[in-house]
């Protein structure tokens, strides 16, 4: 599962306030997430971000509450994968059941800057900077989570379990 | 094996004799719970895989407190489906707004989750309930969307951090300090994935309010959970409540921390974080320059009882500072019918504050106290993020209701002896 495209570097701590305001959280709706995703950490982003765009985050990336709308809000925004050099762990979880991907990578999150041109293969952990002429490691999602993150996120997964399991059990 | 406590009670539900951290394993959840915010997404996926009906009825509180009493049109939407839901499913524990609180109070005070439980909660300061001795976390839409389905979910059973306090808290020194103080020590990723355990003299001789207060802001330093073995105090607060039988487990002495942190409080002063992070944390005397627009005292952090006791020590016989606006929120109806009955309600209306139905409104920049531009907030809630309680240039300080209170008064940042 191959993803490319610009990088858009922030810092460490970024919590989910910042990636979705709370005064936003009265709507569910992608599109409307979407609109005013990372709003408090860059009011410009939801505007100029293009679809396959690469968020590159520091340290606890993700930090604060629960909601969901976090993952989704970035997701919906066209964003491929978020890099961190770590995530807060609701924000983690969350994450891969929006099928958003997400990987670790303390050297692609330090070296990585604002624009770099970035292509990521899941599979292999690999983190490639077309830009600087780089590459960087993280670990590598397992099969069963590609196939997860390629679904949609953890619902559509479970569901498509279930119907080859009733697939099965007609043949 | 000796284990500690969160490892029997992860064990325990998950039909193992001992357990390692790291270990993936699926457990039995005790309760589930999500607000008006976080369960029409779980009601949504919940209803998307085609699922009929819940694990049970009787071990899900669907609780509408964020955006609650409706704030606008859109909050209103999402309160009915949760009301709905709640109708369709025969939710037992449903809180409708004149009957309800704050999630994080009102199911302590209902006896709703105890000591040794599983509880998920679609909501991040879930882990409040580490104070009763119970195993709670935090989790997603969709991880609650799943557990109201099937009653479990799979977990990767964390290292523990132990955190022992020793000595004897000085006056106005309470709960919400010793957290601020921790996370302020170790970082606002310093106990990331890991669970946090609170032990010591100190604890021991710590209320269950401020129990509640210090396992509440575990997810400030990255934590799973926050947890306190019970004792007798915790036994002497949930029996008089428990809906149904508890088990108690406690840390065996010799089980193993990835961490011990020994600290002696004795010469903890209060303290304030000041913002955006709630590591940044300051003595209250260096920051007595700061001058504030707005006091907030309420939250699932510290706006039970003995908090509003706290504020109205202080408040009482004295006014509001002209330049403050001050809003006191009781977490639960109980807790305001208390307020009520002691005479403290009057305090704060003598005191010219604001008092409010309960709300988690203005922590999470919601309704009930938004900051405009430049305001300064004191405010005895859990988060100083960059725009949390409004405009993006406003500011957040996060203390105990003492300084609050205090501060309140005084116009600006201020210790309680100072008022």
């Amino acid at each position: 599962m191959n993803l490319r495209g610009r990088a858009w570097k922030f810092g460490d701590d970024v919590d989910t306030d910042a990636i979705i305001p709370a005064r936003y959280l009265n709507t569910s709706d992608p599109a409307a997430l979407a609109s005013h995703c990372m709003e408090d950490a860059d009011p410009g982003f939801a505007g100029a971000v293009r679809a396959g765009d690469v968020i590159i985050g520091g340290r606890n990336f993700g930090c604060g509450s629960s909601r969901e709308h976090a993952p989704v809000s970035i997701k919906a925004a066209g964003v491929s994968c978020v890099i961190a050099q770590s995530f807060a762990r609701i924000f983690y979880r969350n994450a891969f059941n929006m099928g958003l991907p997400i990987l670790e990578s303390p050297e692609a999150s330090e070296s990585i800057q604002t624009g770099d041109d970035i292509e990521v293969d899941l599979g292999k952990g690999l983190i490639v900077n077309h830009s600087r002429g780089q590459t960087y490691s993280a670990q590598p999602i397992p099969p069963f989570m590609q196939e997860l993150l390629r679904v949609g996120g953890l619902m559509p997964y479970v569901r498509k379990q279930m119907a080859e399991g009733e697939g099965e059990n007609n043949a | 094996m000796p284990m500690t406590v969160s490892e029997k009670i992860l064990a325990a539900h998950a039909d193992r004799k001992e357990l390692r951290p790291d270990e993936l394993i699926e457990a039995r959840v005790d309760f589930a719970l999500g607000n008006d915010i976080t369960a029409p997404l779980a009601i949504e996926a919940f209803r998307r895989a085609g699922a009929k009906r819940v694990f049970d009825p009787e071990r899900i509180a669907l609780v509408p407190d964020h955006f609650t009493p409706n704030k606008d049109i859109a909050s209103a939407i999402q309160a009915k489906l949760l009301r709905e839901f709640s109708r369709e499913h025969g939710i037992v524990h449903y809180f409708e707004v004149g009957r309800m609180g704050i999630e994080h109070a009102l199911l302590p005070e209902q006896g709703l989750v105890l000591p040794g439980d599983i509880v998920i909660g679609a909501d991040s300061h879930t882990c409040t309930y580490g104070a009763l001795g119970a195993f709670a976390t935090g989790v997603g839409s969709t991880d609650l969307a799943a557990v109201m389905m099937t009653g479990k979910i799979w977990f990767k059973v964390p290292p523990s951090l132990k955190f022992i306090y020793r000595g004897k808290l000085r006056p106005w020194v309470g709960g919400k300090d010793l957290i601020l103080h921790t996370i302020g020590r170790v970082g606002v990723d310093g106990a990331r994935y890991r669970a946090m355990e609170f032990t010591g003299e100190v604890i021991d001789g710590l209320p269950m309010a401020d129990r509640f207060t210090m396992s509440n802001m575990a997810i400030e330093a990255g934590a799973k959970v926050g947890i306190i073995a019970p004792d007798a105090t915790t036994e002497e607060y949930v029996q008089a409540r428990a809906k149904r039988p508890y088990r108690v487990y406690r840390s065996d002495p010799d089980a193993s921390y990835e961490a011990v942190y020994d600290w002696d409080v004795s010469d903890l002063e209060p303290v304030v974080a000041a913002p955006h992070l709630p590591s940044n944390v300051h003595g209250v005397r260096e920051l007595s320059h700061v001058t504030i627009d707005q006091v907030v005292i309420g939250s699932c952090t510290n706006g039970r009882l003995e908090d509003l006791r706290i504020a109205a020590t202080i408040l009482k016989g004295k006014k509001v500072s002209p330049n403050v606006r001050c809003v006191v929120i009781p977490a639960t109806q109980r807790i305001y019918r208390s307020a009520l009955e002691e005479g403290l309600i009057e305090v704060f209306l003598d005191a010219e504050a604001a008092v409010s139905t309960p709300t988690c409104g203005p922590c999470l920049g919601g309704h009930m106290g938004i900051l405009a531009p430049g305001e300064r907030a004191v405010a005895t809630t859990n988060r100083n993020f960059v725009g949390r309680m409004g405009h993006t240039e406003s500011e957040v300080y996060l203390s105990s209701p003492a300084v609050a209170a205090a501060s309140a008064v005084a116009g600006h940042i201020a210790h309680p002896d100072a008022v």
